[in-house]
Formats: structure tokens, sequence, C-alpha cells
């Protein structure tokens, strides 16, 4: 039973050393480490469950489908989707919007339409939506950010005048992987809702770090990955209302999603299977499920208190040092356990590669939002992102490195 | 500080980096290229004056990481007076010095980005400035990448 005072000790990959130094994990937002308990589930189902699903007779095979059908009902109920009918297994977040934009977007968008997106998001909520739009005619828009370090996160003053008439859907992420950024998800669902419009979450940043929700938050779909939430690579799904999932065409053609196939055409299945062609990934859907009871156990609200915590302490010790601009959410507001900022004489790849000698994994670069970088006057940021395993003696060790670095560059 | 970090980031680099030489668009250029690595943020555009085909003037302009902008300026100082095929001549020392480690023996300030081959990823950010100079001698004008570059 994983507790929080035992809780680095349930990450074997923690203990080890680099370039000499204690490893110090700061690159979370770009994908977690994983409990023993979810390394040992994928290796105990290849070990003695393995068979492929759904269409066996056989033992093995029936232990595998309910294994994999078990995994989609626990991720269900991690997100209080109605029914496990409306979780779609796919490879992730990027996966999942691409199936909403290409299936729900071809069927309902046409010249005229708006897809209304913001100006914080990651650019697997970007380009998808980008090619739709190509495809049928319809444009994009954007709610802007509000402050010069994007600190006042969206700006929602002219967010009635954005829900015009045209606009069929807005997607938007829960969590900016930049700026950490929390966004008001419920408020902007309900507003979008009241105009008929259908909402797509992007929850790659909030899914294994806050509690979600989503009858509370009201979205249409929510798409997230495994592997930021403790879990496998591979392996995220989509959540869909039922009523919207069934009425999409498929996104993937092939074995599995079809009810009968004749040489010229085929019937569907209804959904979740409509969007599960091919074999899925039942082995890491399995060890999704265990990153659930994982994350279930320490407590979402308590994993969201401890990364904000961090992030505010980290924010309070960067803010001090010469030349640094920090971005998103000032000290005292409510943010994600995401920090980026850049250093006037400084480059990120700079930092990080000297961060990296002291044995601290931060990412330096764009962070898949090059418009956002733009929008900043940035071509690039450092940033450190804390999960439930980080202390606060390893922000200690973040900022002196970060000081040794301006002093070595000169600008301290 | 590592032996090889501060292979790296030698003061020569260092120098560059924060006094970079022939920073700054070039009026009277008639060769411009541009050079750019987007998954990183390194840009690098350079300009040239060619007389005949000798390097009258040079200059270099863009933003990013110490390596890819000291490289940029140290290659401005080295390629200023070559000839087109005396540059491709240096740019391949240059390669040789960044892929290996070693440096030949006439020593020029190109040596101090030996230490770059001890950081595989950093290779594209100190050769991108001279594949947009190439491009430039050879009055090509698509923008370079050194991104996909594994050498």
């Amino acid at each position: 039973m994983p507790s929080w005072p035992n809780v680095r000790a349930d990450f074997p990959t923690l203990h080890q050393q680099v370039h000499g130094k204690p490893l110090v994990y700061l690159d979370n937002a770009a994908t977690a480490q994983k409990p023993q308990v979810v390394i040992d589930t994928l290796s105990r189902f290849y070990e003695r469950d393995n068979a492929n699903v759904h269409r066996g007779l056989h033992a093995l095979s029936m232990r595998a489908t309910d294994a994999y059908e078990g995994a989609r009902a626990r991720v269900a109920k991690f997100i209080n989707a109605a029914d496990p009918a409306e979780i779609v297994f796919t490879r992730g977040t990027t996966e999942s919007i691409n199936l909403v934009a290409a299936s729900w977007g071809a069927a309902n968008l046409k010249p005229g339409d708006v897809i209304l997106l913001t100006e914080m998001e990651h650019h697997s909520n970007l380009v998808p939506w980008q090619l739709i739009a190509q495809r049928t005619g319809a444009t994009l828009r954007f709610v802007p950010i509000a402050g010069a370090n994007a600190e006042g996160g969206l700006d929602l003053s002219h967010l009635d005048e954005l829900l015009s008439p045209e606009v069929k859907v807005f997607a938007f992420a829960h969590v900016s992987n930049t700026l950490g950024t929390i966004n008001p998800a419920a408020e902007l669902c309900a507003r979008a809702r009241a105009r008929g419009i259908v909402t797509v979450i992007d929850g790659a940043q909030s899914i294994g770090h806050l509690p979600v929700d989503v009858r509370a938050l009201g979205c249409d779909f929510f798409a997230f990955s495994g592997h930021k939430m403790a879990g496998p690579t591979g392996i995220g799904a989509l959540y869909g209302r039922q009523k919207l999932l069934d009425a999409m065409p498929p996104y993937q053609g092939g074995g599995g999603m079809i009810a009968q196939v004749e040489y010229l055409s085929s019937r569907w299945k209804p959904s979740p299977e409509r969007f599960e062609a091919g074999t899925p990934n039942f082995a890491d859907a399995t060890a999704l499920a265990a990153a659930c009871d994982y994350l279930d156990a320490l407590g979402r609200p308590e994993i969201a208190r401890h990364d904000t915590a961090l992030a505010q302490l980290a924010c309070e010790k960067l803010s001090v040092l010469p030349g640094i601009r920090l971005l998103g959410p000032h000290a005292g507001h409510d943010r994600s356990g995401v920090v980026s900022f850049a250093f006037e004489g400084v480059h990120a790849h700079d930092v990080v590669t000297f961060a990296d000698e002291d044995g601290i994994a931060l990412r330096g670069g764009h962070h898949c939002n090059q418009p956002l970088m733009k929008k900043l006057g940035l071509t690039s940021t450092t940033r450190a992102s804390f999960y439930v395993y980080n202390t606060e003696e390893e922000i200690d060790t973040l900022v002196t490195s970060m000081r040794r670095i301006l002093k070595f560059f000169g600008t301290a | 500080m590592s032996a090889d970090l501060s292979d790296l980031y030698q003061q020569v680099i260092l120098d560059h980096n924060k006094r970079p030489r022939n920073r700054g668009k070039l009026p009277t250029a008639n060769r411009v290229a541009h050079g750019d690595n987007p998954s990183c943020g390194d840009q690098c555009s350079v300009y040239l004056r060619l007389d005949g085909d000798r390097i009258a003037e040079i200059s270099f302009d863009g933003s990013g990481c110490a390596i890819s902008q000291a490289s940029a300026s140290l290659m401005t100082t080295q390629l200023k007076g070559k000839t087109a095929a005396e540059a491709e001549k240096l740019f391949g020392e240059f390669h040789d010095i960044v892929t290996t480690g070693e440096a030949p023996d006439e020593i020029s300030d190109l040596a101090a980005f030996a230490g770059v081959h001890a950081f595989p990823a950093r290779i594209k950010c100190a050769t991108l400035g001279w594949h947009a100079a190439l491009n430039a001698l050879k009055n090509d004008p698509s923008t370079t990448t050194t991104e996909s570059h594994t050498d």
C-alpha cells in the first residue's frame, strides 16, 4: 500500500546516479516514472495471462479479456465516466484528439464553422484541428492568453463573443504543459454547452495530477495518456459521451471494430469497439489500471497539493535569480507542478546541459508550444515539472545548479 | 565542473557567445542563407558579400544556444577572405573536429569545439551556422536544418 513517506522507495528508476550525482528527475511533464507495482503488473500479465482478447474461447484469452475490460472499467471509474463504454483506449492524448478531430470533426464540420482553441495549446491539441479545418473548410479561432508572461491564464473577458454561433467545438487544455496554468475547465464547458458547443479537454497534464471527474467537468470528450500518470507508454484513452461516440464514423478500420464484413462493405460495432481497430494494447491497459490504483491510494487531492506546493516553492526560490523570467501564474495563485522560465543571457539548451551535469533532468525548448513561445517573445524556455516523488531538497539542488550556470555564463 | 563540460564550454566559446564577432545583417550582401533547428530553437542567418569566388565580407544573425551562436561567430572570423573552395575545406575540418574530438596540427580557434563530440546531441548546434554558410556560397535559397543530422 503506497504511503506518502515511502513514495520514493516505490519508484526504482529514481535510485541511480547521473554523472556521479543522485538523479533529480524534474521532467515529469514529459513523462513520469513508474512505481514497481505498475512494472510488475505488466510483467506478470506477459508471464501469466497473455493471450489475444475478445475472440478467444480458451482460458488465457478469457483471463486477458477480463483484464482488458477490467482496465476499461477501472479507467472509467478513475474519471467518473457514466459507463465503461465511454472509454476508448488509444495510444495516448495525441491519438485521442486526432480521433475526435478526424471522426467527429469530419461528420460535423463544414465551411463557415469555427473550431475554438486557445493560445496556450500543445501542438497535439492544435495540429489535428488544423488538419480537419483544412479538410472541412472550418476555421480556427483562439482564446487569447493574458499577461506578458501569461500570468493571467486565459483572457476570458470576451469569451461570450468568442463562443459565437459559428463555433461548433471548443478544445482546450485542462493544465498547460508549459505555463502550469490550471484552466477553469468546468466553467468553460458550461459556457460552451449552454450554446450547444461540443467540448474537448486535453487532459494530458491534469490526469495524474488533479482529481478528474468528467461528469462534474461536463465535457463531451476528455483525452489523456497513461505515461504521464505513472502508467506505461503507448496507451491512453478518449472519454466521450455515449451519444456522441455512437454517432461518429470509424477512425481506423480493421478487425475488432466491425460487426460484419462483406467484400464490398462492412457494418460497425457500437463504441467503444468501433474505435479500437486491430489488436488493442491490452497488456499496457492492465498496467494503466494499476497506475490508477496507485494514484488513488495516494489520493489525487493530496497529489495536487503536493505538486502545487513544490511548484510554488520553486517559483519563490527561482524568482530571486538575476535575469530570470518566470512564466505562468504568480506566486499565491493556483498552478500545477510545472514551472517554466528563461534566463536573459543563457539559452535553455545550455541550462539543461549544465543541469544534467548536476544530475538534474530538466527540459529545454519550445515544449510543443511553438506559437505560444512566439507570442511570449521567446524561442525556448527551461522547464522543471514535479510529481509525487519530488522533494523540497530537490528544489534546492535545482536552484544551486541555476546559480552555478548564471555564474559560469557571467550573468550573475 | 566535469572535464567534458569544461571542454565543451571553453573560454573561446564563452567569449564568442558573450561578444559575438561580425554579428548583424550585411547591407552589401549578395548571398543570404538561413538555418533553423525548430525543435531546439536555434536559428542562424548568414550574409555574404562574394567578390568573384572570395568571401569579401561575412556576417551572421540569429538566436540560440551558446554553442550555436559561438560557432557561427567563430565561423565568420575564419571564413572572411577565403574562397568558396577554402571555406568548404574549413567546414570539413570543423566537422571532423566536432565529430571526432581531434583537432589538426595547425591549431586554429576551431579546435575549441573539439569538446562538442562528447555531447552528440549538440553537434547539430555547432554545425548549423556552417551549413547555412555553405548554402549561401552555393546560392541555395532553401532554409537548412541540422536537426536530423546524426553526425
